[in-house]
């Protein structure tokens, strides 16, 4: 009895032969929806638009993107002393970028006049320079709070008298009319960066401020200076500086740019900071003053960290826009990298058609390299940042 | 027994916050007008040494330069007034043609990076990064150097179909001369807007009230253009073409575009278009997904609620940081000083200031020339963006 109850309940349990117990694996979606081609179906042919805009896009790559590559790296020139090694020949009838030449004139363009002899001064002021900006931007470097004394004293002190030269110490002078190409640059940029920071924070707690007299003054100098174009700042530094100082100081050609430079910056640099005062919420103030802090306190302990960590991507992209301004100094008869370029491109020994092409794309690949790396940078701190509202 | 008394215990002025403040104001101010009073001492020292006059007695004297692109009468024997207006009339041009063509393919390029189509939306991108990525200054030497200035010469000018010319000098092409008659047609024109202004804002009405679409685009376009061309045609073409004419060392008559004036037009499309285009999709990724989906949902086509809903909300995040790309196209036309343009900085800050050496008056002037330009310019984008602006319940 109970061994056919038993096998009664075994094959109910089965069900029929002709019920499925386990379900079949599923089939492959169908090949036009998923995988490569369900892709292209999808993102670049969905409708008549779509396929339209797709070769239209195709004919543009097929057009600007061979050519280019051609010029760049397969016709390219690499080795080669003068400008008939980059001439069209019979053993070559198309002739590229002309890479030697840039070889050729590395020096130059790193250097500008420089002294060849003293040339490892700015070697290891580029060393310097790459420790300092690496301390700023590693997030989790040790000791922060020493690398902001190195990047904003120690190190233009440092590169003053390197750069400068300082006889004492066994460093003959070097005069700035000398300096030239990356060096000018970079040296341009950072004091930029080092001078306009502090002086744009200055300026940004100075529009905050609730005394009337310093709140005018520095919103004239902000929208004044935000108000003009670059080189007519630089016309002025250059032209206008020499009179409102007395004669017998004369300064310098290069100190003029950078006091311009410096100057444009703190302006752009104070809004930016002043966007990241405001965002700080009024409660940070209340409660610093509560407890009793002054107003510098206040500002030393409580607001600017703060409020400077968020500002960080936009002091950042301040900086690219700075970086790439340096090439105006040009107006001032200083001679940055990319005067450097324009001046060797029309040298007699190289000069060829495809010259001065091969001269703006090595100019356009190093900015585009530095120019990229720090948006990229901005990008990565500004994903840092929202961390904690990804919650 | 004496009254307790609540005295306040006295403090010494110094640590009154208010007193404090004033001090420290009173020493802002001596510091800045005793660097003002020294600076404009020194000036006037050393412009007395090396006796330049001071004033504004330039302005009528003959400038005796010559500009390569006069838009107003100009020669040799004209002020310096004179070219100082020059100056600023090839500026404004150069920044209101670069200011309207960026932002047309400001908008196309930065919708295209929004694009579903991959190859469109990274396309895009690529352009953005690599533009905004290199100095302007260097784009602008790029088109001049080994572009323009590359072009074959004059007797190997390339002729463009319509009997236009493009060489190594500059662009040629037919310059129209309006003769008499054309005037019916420039009417029609007046005529033709003033009735599109009045038909679009009757048809809004009608909209408002019943529901009821009237073709607008269709009608606009044929009271703009339709009507005055019909006028044109009735009146028999009334408008002769001057052809340029390829000579063996110069080409003669027809209109000039210089290689500098091309250059820098280029080169400030392309590159502002860059920055406007990120400004719109921050702008159209601004305007939330409800809005787009609700649309969808209304039954409204993509086109249609791109043009309804999502651009008119994207337009007040786009308008103001658009306002200042546009004083940045306006400021950066300024480096027309590197490639020869005749602006206003390269007539006046140059030349005029070299041989007149009245540096403070010259610079002077062209400053306040770009600052009223941003200060009138953020005033006008400030009155607008407040009637964008959201009315907030």
């Amino acid at each position: 009895m109970s061994d056919t109850a038993t096998m009664t309940d075994a094959k109910l349990l089965e069900g029929p032969a002709f019920v499925r117990a386990k379900p079949l694996a599923p089939l492959p979606p169908p090949l036009t929806e998923a995988g490569a081609i369900g892709w292209l179906r999808k993102n670049l042919f969905s409708g008549v638009l779509n396929i339209v805009l797709t070769i239209v896009c195709a004919l543009l790559i097929a057009w600007i993107v061979p050519p280019l590559v051609k010029f760049l790296l397969i016709d390219a020139v690499w080795d080669g002393s003068s400008r008939a090694d980059c001439l069209p020949g019979p053993d070559r009838p198309e002739v590229g970028a002309c890479w030697a030449f840039v070889i050729d004139r590395i020096n130059f363009f790193t250097y500008g006049f420089y002294p060849i002899s003293e040339r490892w001064r700015v070697d290891i002021f580029f060393v310097l320079l790459a420790l300092g900006v690496v301390w700023m931007a590693w997030l989790d470097a040790p000791r922060r709070d020493i690398g902001v004394i190195y990047f904003f004293i120690i190190l233009p002190i440092a590169s003053l008298i390197l750069l400068l030269g300082w006889p004492l110490l066994g460093l003959s002078k070097v005069e700035t009319t000398s300096w030239g190409g990356v060096l000018v640059t970079v040296v341009v940029a950072s004091v930029g960066i080092v001078f306009s920071l502090p002086i744009g924070i200055v300026l940004a707690l100075g529009r905050r401020s609730r005394m009337p007299a310093v709140r005018l003054f520095s919103v004239i100098f902000i929208e004044f200076v935000r108000g003009v174009p670059l080189i007519t700042v630089l016309f002025m530094a250059s032209v206008m500086l020499p009179l409102f100082v007395p004669d017998t100081w004369s300064p310098d050609k290069l100190l003029r740019a950078l006091v311009g430079v410096s100057l444009f910056a703190s302006a752009y640099m104070a809004e930016v900071v002043r966007a990241g005062l405001q965002a700080i919420p009024k409660g940070q103030y209340e409660a610093a003053f509560a407890v009793g802090l002054s107003y510098w306190k206040t500002m030393r302990f409580i607001i600017l960290p703060q409020a400077l960590k968020i500002t960080i991507p936009n002091i950042v992209n301040t900086t690219i826009g700075l970086f790439k301004d340096t090439t105006l100094v040009f107006v001032v008869g200083i001679f940055d990298f990319l005067m450097t370029i324009e001046a060797a491109r029309v040298d007699p020994n190289w000069a060829t058609p495809g010259i001065s092409t091969t001269g703006y794309a090595f100019a356009a690949i190093f900015y585009l390299l530095f120019c990229y790396g720090m948006s990229r940078y901005a990008r990565f701190v500004e994903g840092r940042l929202a961390a904690g509202d990804r919650r | 027994m004496a009254a307790v008394e609540h005295t306040r215990p006295k403090a010494p002025l110094i640590y009154n916050p208010k007193v404090r403040g004033m001090a420290y104001q009173a020493v802002l101010c001596a510091v800045i007008v005793f660097l003002a009073w020294s600076a404009i001492r020194n000036a006037a020292e050393n412009l007395a040494r090396a006796k330049i006059a001071t004033g504004f007695g330039f302005w009528e004297n003959t400038a005796g330069f010559d500009i390569s692109q006069a838009l107003i009468e100009y020669s040799t024997t004209s002020s310096y007034g004179r070219a100082f207006w020059v100056g600023l009339i090839n500026t404004l041009v150069v920044a209101a043609l670069g200011i309207v063509l960026a932002t047309i393919l400001g908008f196309l390029i930065g919708i295209a990076r929004l694009s579903k189509n991959w190859l469109l939306a990274r396309m895009a991108g690529f352009y953005v990064e690599i533009i905004r990525n290199i100095p302007l200054l260097l784009q602008l030497l790029f088109w001049y150097n080994a572009v323009l200035k590359a072009l074959p010469a004059m007797r190997e000018s390339l002729s463009i179909p319509g009997g236009g010319f493009l060489n190594n000098r500059g662009l040629f092409l037919p310059q129209p001369l309006f003769q008499a008659g054309s005037s019916y047609a420039l009417i029609a024109l007046g005529v033709g807007v003033v009735a599109a202004i009045v038909y679009r804002t009757w048809a809004k009405r009608r909209q408002m009230a019943t529901g009821q679409q009237a073709p607008v685009l269709w009608v606009t376009l044929g009271l703009v253009i339709a009507l005055p061309l019909a006028v044109l045609g009735l009146s028999g073409f009334p408008i002769a073409f001057n052809y340029p004419e390829a000579g063996r060392f110069n080409i003669r008559g027809g209109m000039e575009l210089l290689p500098e004036f091309m250059a820098l037009l280029f080169g400030l499309v392309i590159y502002t278009a860059a920055f406007i285009a990120e400004v719109v999709r921050a702008g159209i990724l601004a305007v939330a997904r409800g809005q787009t989906e609700a649309a969808y949902s209304l039954g409204l086509r993509p086109g249609q609620t791109l043009r309804l809903v999502v651009i008119p909300q994207a337009m007040r995040v786009i308008i103001p940081p658009l306002t200042s790309q546009y004083l940045n196209l306006t400021k950066n036309s300024t480096l027309a000083v590197a490639i020869g343009y005749p602006d206003l900085v390269q007539i006046f800050a140059g030349t005029v200031l070299n041989q007149t050496g009245q540096a403070v008056e010259v610079i002077v002037i062209t400053m306040a020339v770009y600052l009223t330009i941003s200060l009138v310019t953020s005033a006008l984008m400030n009155l607008y963006n407040r009637r964008m602006a959201l009315v907030e319940r």
